[in-house]
C-alpha cells in the first residue's frame, strides 16, 4: 500500500512538471523561434505582406478591401466590409454604408441556402449592380461577384467578374478599356501548376495600379 | 475532378513514409534523427523526473493521461482569466468570462477547438501562445499517446504493459509535432502567413478610408492547428481568411498537415500487428517446418495486412463523402438561380474565390473526417446535402479521425463487424488472433452508443428549451441542422461549426463543454479498457472456423456496418434537417 501511494505521488509530480515544461517549450519557445526565423528569412511576409504606395502602407497583399468608387474594381460583398471604416471628427467609427463599425472581425452572415435573407441581399445587390453597370446583362454576372466569401476578407474575384466591370471603370476613370484589361491581366494569377485552385484577380493590386494610372496616388 | 483525384493521390504517396516514421517512434525503433532528439528528450525527462523504463498497465496509463490533462486544464484556465495583463497583449484584450473560459479550455484540451469567441478580438497573444498553441500540441500528443497504447494492447506483445504515458507524450511532441511544425510553419510564412508579435495594423487605404489588419503569431498556431488536427483558428473565420490561408499552396500544406498523421496511425497499427504475427510465425515455424508462406502483396507490405483493411474502409467512406459533397456544391443554389444570379460556378456563398468548389469540398470533407475542425469555407452556407456529408462524417467519427481516435473508433466497428458476421455465418468471433467475448462486446457497444447518445440527447435538449432555440439563426429546417452540427462537432471533438449559431451563451457554453468532455474521455478510457482486456487473452490458433479480417471483402463489410449503424441512429434526424431542406429548395 505504501508503494502504491508513493507511485501515485510520483505520477502527480510528473504530471505537473511535464505540463509546465511542455507549456514553456510548445507555448513559448516554439512560437518565439518561428517568429524569429520568419523575421530573418521572410521579413516581408512575416510582417503581414503590406503594400506601400504614396510612401505609406495602403493595403496588405492578401487581405481584400471594400471599394465604392466607380473607377475602382469592386470586391465581393462582405458582412464585415473588409474591416474598412471611416473615422469621424468625434471619434465614432462607421462602415462606409453608415452602420457602426464594431471593431475588427471576420466571417460571413452565415445565411443558409434556404434563408430568405440571402435571396433578398442578392436581389438588392443585383439591382444595384445592373443600375451602375448598364452595359451588363443580368445572366452574365458571375456567381462569385454577388455572393459573400467565407472570410469576409477575400482579396480576389474571378477574371470574369473583373471583365464585366471594365466598361464602368473605363467610363468613370477616363482610362482606355484596353489599358484596364492590361492591368487586370497583370494581376491575374493562374492555377497552381495549372491544376490546383482557381484563376484569381487581386482586386486591391488592380486598384492601386488604376489609382497610379489616374494620377491619384504615387507609386 | 482531376485536381481532386491528384490531391488524394499525392496524399497516398506522402502518408507512407510518415507512417513508417511514426511506426518507428511508436515501436521505439531507431530513426535517422535519433542523435538530436535523444538528447532533447533526455533533458526533458530529467527536468520532469520521468522514469522511462517504467511501463504502465492500461489503468495507470489512462489515469496518467486524465491527471495530466486535468493539470493542463487548470493552468490554461488561469491564463485565460488573467490574459488582460500587459504581457504580449498589444491589442489590449480583456480577461475572458467564466463560462466562455470553461468552454474554451475544455474545447482545446479535448482537441475539439470549438470556438465561441473570435480570436482577433477575444484572445491576447499570451493566451494564443500559452493556452491555444500549447494545448494544440499536448492535446494532439495525448490523443496519439492513447492510440499508440491502444495499438500496443492490440498487438499484444506483453500481458499488461502498454507503455509509459509521459515518455509517449514527450516523444510525440519532440519527434513528430515540433520538427514538422517548424518546417511547415516556415513554408506557410513564405507563402504569406504573418508571424510576429506586433499589434493589429491600421492603414489608410487609397480610397481615403481606414482598414484594420490582424497581425500576431499566426503561422506558429496555424501549422500545429492542422498537424495536431486541432482546428481552432487564430482569427474568427479560421482558414477561410487570407491571413491564415492566403494561397492554394498554403491550403494544400494545411490539408496534408491534417491528413498525414491520422493516416500514419493506421499504418503504425498495421505494422505493429504484423510484427507480432511474424514473431508468432517464427516460433511456430519451428514446429510446422516445410510449409510455404504466401508472399505479401505490395499494399500488405506498406500498410500491414490488418492496417490495409482499416485504411481501405476509411478510404472508401472518404471518397464517397467527397464525391457527394463536391457534386452537391457544384449544383449551386436554386433559390439564387431563381433570383436571377447565374449558378454556373456552383454555390459560392461562403466560399473563397481562390479555392473554388473543388478545394472547398476537399477541405470540408477532410476537416470533418479527420476531426480537425478547421474550415476554408463557411459550412453553414453549404448546400443542404453538401452540409449533410460533413455532419455525417462527424457522426460516424471513423473516417480516419484525428490523432488516432478515428482508428480506435474504426476498430470498435471492426469488432462489431466481426461479431455480427460471426453470428450470421456461425463462426467464432475473433479479431487480431483474440477471441471476442462478452466483456469486449459490452464495452464496444457502450463505446459506440455514447457518441449518438451525446449528440441526440443534447440536440433534443437544445430544441426543447428556449435557451437552446435562441441560438438558432437560420429559419426552417436549417435551424435543426445548426443544432445537430454543433453537438456532432462537439461530441466528435471536431470543432467546426455552422457558425451562424449564436453559441456564446451560458447554455451553449456549458452543454457543448460537457459533450466535448464526455465525447473525448469516456471513449478513450473504454477503448483502453478493451485493449487491456484483449491483452490478457491467449492467442487462438488460426482455424478454418475463423473469419479473416485481412481479405478484400472485409473492408466492404466494415463500410456497410458503419453505414447501417449510422442509418439506424441518425437517419430520422437527418431527414428532418438537411434532407428536408434539400427537398424544399429543389422540389
Amino acid at each position: 500500500m505504501k508503494e502504491h501511494t508513493k507511485n501515485l505521488l510520483h505520477n502527480i509530480r510528473q504530471a505537473v512538471t511535464v505540463s509546465l515544461v511542455l507549456m514553456l517549450v510548445c507555448g513559448f519557445l516554439f512560437p518565439a523561434l518561428l517568429n524569429g526565423l520568419s523575421a530573418l528569412l521572410f521579413p516581408h511576409q512575416a510582417a503581414g505582406s503590406l503594400i506601400e504606395a504614396d510612401g505609406r502602407p495602403v493595403a496588405a497583399e492578401h487581405v481584400g478591401q471594400e471599394f465604392i468608387q466607380d473607377y475602382y474594381l469592386w470586391s465581393r460583398p462582405s458582412a464585415y466590409h473588409y474591416n474598412v471604416y471611416t473615422e469621424n471628427g468625434d471619434g465614432t467609427r462607421n462602415y462606409q454604408d453608415g452602420t457602426k463599425f464594431p471593431g475588427i472581425g471576420s466571417g460571413s452572415n452565415n445565411y443558409a441556402p434556404s434563408n430568405p435573407a440571402l435571396t433578398e441581399r442578392v436581389e438588392a445587390d443585383l439591382a444595384d449592380f445592373l443600375e451602375k453597370n448598364p452595359a451588363v446583362k443580368r445572366e452574365d454576372i458571375p456567381t462569385d461577384l454577388l455572393t459573400a466569401s467565407g472570410s469576409g476578407l477575400d482579396p480576389h474575384i474571378s477574371p470574369e467578374s473583373a471583365q464585366i466591370q471594365v466598361p464602368r471603370i473605363a467610363e468613370a476613370s477616363g482610362l482606355g478599356e484596353e489599358q484596364i484589361r492590361e492591368i487586370i491581366r497583370n494581376n491575374t494569377e493562374g492555377k497552381l501548376l495549372g491544376i490546383f485552385g482557381e484563376e484569381t484577380v487581386n482586386v486591391v493590386k488592380v486598384n492601386i495600379e488604376i489609382g497610379i494610372a489616374m494620377g491619384l496616388i504615387d507609386a | 475532378m482531376l485536381q481532386l483525384a491528384l490531391t488524394v493521390l499525392i496524399y497516398l504517396i506522402m502518408v507512407i513514409p510518415v507512417g513508417i516514421y511514426l511506426y518507428h517512434i511508436a515501436a521505439g525503433k531507431h530513426t535517422f534523427a535519433d542523435p538530436v532528439f535523444d538528447r532533447a528528450d533526455r533533458v526533458i525527462y530529467r527536468v520532469s523526473g520521468i522514469r522511462l523504463q517504467k511501463g504502465m498497465n492500461w489503468k495507470t496509463y489512462a489515469l496518467a493521461l486524465l491527471g495530466t490533462n486535468a493539470v493542463m486544464i487548470l493552468m490554461g484556465y488561469i491564463v485565460l482569466r488573467i490574459q488582460s495583463v500587459g504581457l504580449f497583449n498589444p491589442n489590449g484584450v480583456g480577461a475572458m468570462e467564466e463560462s466562455l473560459s470553461f468552454n474554451t479550455i475544455i474545447s482545446f484540451m479535448t482537441n475539439t477547438n470549438l470556438q465561441h469567441y473570435s480570436g482577433e478580438s477575444g484572445l491576447s497573444y499570451l493566451s494564443q501562445m500559452l493556452v491555444i498553441i500549447f494545448m494544440m500540441f499536448v492535446s494532439a500528443a495525448s490523443g496519439y499517446a492513447a492510440c499508440i497504447a491502444f495499438i500496443r494492447g492490440l498487438a499484444g506483445r506483453t500481458k499488461d504493459n502498454v507503455g509509459n504515458f509521459f515518455a509517449d507524450l514527450v516523444r510525440i511532441i519532440t519527434r513528430m509535432l515540433l520538427p514538422f511544425s517548424v518546417i511547415g510553419g516556415l513554408l506557410l510564412v513564405w507563402q504569406g502567413v504573418p508571424s510576429n508579435f506586433s499589434g493589429n495594423v491600421v492603414i489608410d487605404t487609397i480610397e481615403g478610408t481606414k482598414q484594420v489588419i490582424a497581425m500576431g503569431p499566426v503561422a506558429p498556431l496555424e501549422i500545429i492547428k492542422h498537424l495536431g488536427t486541432n482546428g481552432g483558428g487564430f482569427i474568427g473565420a479560421n482558414s477561410s481568411t487570407p491571413i491564415e490561408n492566403p494561397t492554394v499552396l498554403t491550403n494544400l500544406i494545411e490539408l496534408y498537415s491534417m491528413m498525414l498523421l491520422p493516416g500514419a496511425c493506421v499504418i503504425t497499427f498495421g505494422k505493429m500487428v504484423r510484427d507480432r504475427r511474424r514473431e508468432q510465425e517464427k516460433s511456430s515455424a519451428a514446429l510446422t517446418d516445410g510449409e510455404k508462406r504466401i508472399p505479401n502483396s505490395l499494399t500488405a507490405r506498406l500498410f500491414g495486412r490488418e492496417g490495409r483493411t482499416v485504411f481501405a474502409a476509411m478510404g472508401i467512406l472518404f471518397v464517397i463523402g467527397l464525391s457527394v459533397c463536391f457534386w452537391a456544391e457544384s449544383q449551386g443554389n436554386p433559390a439564387l438561380a431563381e433570383a436571377g444570379l447565374s449558378q454556373s460556378m456552383g454555390s459560392m456563398e461562403g466560399k473563397e474565390v481562390r479555392f473554388g468548389i473543388a478545394q472547398s469540398a476537399m477541405f470540408t470533407i477532410t476537416t470533418t473526417s479527420f476531426t480537425t475542425g478547421t474550415v476554408n469555407n463557411m459550412h453553414d452556407t453549404l448546400t443542404p446535402l453538401g452540409g449533410m456529408v460533413p455532419m455525417l462524417h462527424m457522426m460516424l467519427n471513423v473516417v480516419f479521425g484525428g490523432k488516432g481516435v478515428g482508428l480506435m473508433n474504426m476498430i470498435m466497428y471492426a469488432i462489431l463487424a466481426v461479431f455480427i458476421c460471426g453470428l450470421m455465418i456461425g463462426r467464432t468471433p475473433e479479431y487480431l488472433g483474440k477471441k471476442i467475448e462478452g466483456r469486449e462486446m459490452k464495452l464496444t457497444a457502450l463505446c459506440i452508443i455514447i457518441h449518438p447518445l451525446l449528440i441526440l440527447t443534447f440536440s433534443a435538449l437544445a430544441v426543447g428549451t428556449l435557451a437552446g432555440r435562441e441560438g438558432i439563426s437560420n429559419p426552417g429546417f436549417h435551424g435543426l441542422s445548426q443544432v445537430l452540427y454543433e453537438y456532432a462537432s462537439s461530441a466528435a471533438n471536431n470543432g467546426s461549426g455552422f457558425e451562424g449559431l449564436a453559441d456564446n451563451t451560458v447554455f451553449w457554453n456549458i452543454t457543448t463543454g460537457l459533450a466535448m468532455f464526455f465525447g473525448r474521455y469516456l471513449s478513450i478510457v473504454i477503448q483502453l479498457a478493451i485493449a487491456g482486456s484483449l491483452m490478457k487473452k491467449k492467442f487462438v490458433n488460426d482455424s478454418v472456423g475463423a473469419l479473416h479480417t485481412d481479405t478484400a471483402s472485409f473492408p466492404l463489410i466494415l463500410v456497410v456496418v458503419v453505414y447501417i449503424f449510422a442509418a439506424l441512429t441518425f437517419f430520422p434526424v437527418l431527414a428532418l434537417g438537411p434532407i428536408a431542406e434539400h427537398l424544399t429548395l429543389w422540389m
